[in-house]
């Protein structure tokens, strides 16, 4: 975790290894995905497809859903765009990391790039800023997140309505330790310490908001609070040193 | 025809934000208030989704000492402020997780 003169396999089984907990809490998700899909009148197909192209836990979920409630095409791919904004903020904190590497790569890195990944990837930053071996880290990771997903699918799908509800076994545990032991170690002062307060406060009052639009709402307004009072602190020291 | 779409459009609408702000990188120039901003995106993004998987359960607020979650939540949580150690933080809740489950 902490060499410096990495490989590239080391670097992707890293990358896979510190996935771990998280794919651990990713598995009961895509097994109920695949039998809620076949349930609601998917194909195997086009329910493994799902798996194998969007690659997005919730998104997928909330379009099995909608689909069941026969809600029109245009309405589930709103939803989704709308469920997916928060990548975008994924994506754009990890542009200057991105700078050099190849547009193909990019793409692929990007296609890959869920809560899970982003979440390792942004600690490894933290950890070990310009890595070299940062892009085999992540390919690593989402790898290791996408095989499992697919296959759960696949599981979910062919085991169909037998399955217990996994959901209720708590295994989504692992998935909040993990962001808890990324997040804390990066709440230096007083700014990240309100952006942390801020989004818990925030995601709390918009749970209930429709397509996970309290996530995003959350988010910015954390961010914003963030800065806010960094800005603050910057002035203050500048007004102290003068 | 109609799962072609769906899956078409779904691909789309998800691979376009994860993959607009990587195309662009190193070619339009990051206004600086943003590049600050980006650093507070993994602890805003992290935390909502933290505190929404440990305190919404059955969907409703569960802000009580008999959620496991809640509990699991608050020992990783000292465990990460008192050691900074992702593993121990992760190992720490789990265990946690497992002893509130069996007592409960």
């Amino acid at each position: 975790m902490n060499n410096p003169t990495q490989t590239r396999s080391g670097a992707f089984l890293n990358g896979a290894r510190d996935t771990f907990p998280l794919i651990l809490a990713a598995i009961p998700f895509g097994i109920v995905y695949g039998a809620l899909a076949v349930a609601g009148g998917l194909s195997q197909a086009a329910t493994l497809a799902m798996s194998l192209f969007v690659f997005a836990g919730s998104s997928q979920f909330i379009a099995v859903t909608l689909l069941a409630s026969a809600a029109a095409l245009p309405v589930i791919i709103l939803t989704v765009f709308i469920v997916n904004l928060r990548h975008m903020l994924y994506a754009a904190s990890l542009m200057p990391e991105v700078k050099s590497l190849p547009q193909r790569v990019r793409a692929i890195l990007a296609f890959w790039l869920t809560d899970e990944t982003y979440a390792v990837v942004a600690n490894r930053i933290n950890q070990q800023p310009n890595d070299p071996q940062l892009c085999w880290y992540w390919i690593g990771s989402a790898v290791a997140m996408y095989s499992n997903w697919v296959f759960c699918s696949w599981l979910g799908m062919t085991l169909g309505q037998q399955i217990p509800d996994l959901t209720s076994w708590g295994l989504d545990i692992a998935m909040v330790v993990a962001f808890i032991g990324i997040v804390v170690p990066s709440l230096k002062a007083l700014p990240q310490w309100a952006c942390a307060l801020t989004a818990a406060v925030a995601a709390m009052a918009s749970y209930d908001w429709p397509h996970q639009t309290g996530l995003l709402f959350s988010a910015v307004v954390a961010i914003a609070v963030g800065l806010l009072l960094e800005q603050k602190t910057v002035k203050a020291e500048t007004a102290e040193a003068v | 025809m109609t799962e072609l779409m769906l899956i078409l459009g779904m691909a789309a609408v998800t691979f376009t934000p994860r993959y607009l702000p990587i195309a662009l990188a190193g070619k339009a120039q990051i206004p600086p208030l943003l590049e600050r901003a980006f650093a507070y995106v993994p602890i805003a993004v992290l935390t909502a989704i933290i505190a929404q998987t440990v305190l919404i359960r059955d969907g409703s607020v569960q802000m009580s000492l008999d959620n496991p979650h809640l509990i699991a939540a608050f020992a990783a949580f000292a465990t990460a402020l008192w050691k900074r150690h992702l593993f121990l933080t992760i190992a720490v809740g789990l265990v946690v997780y497992m002893i509130c489950m069996s007592l409960l």
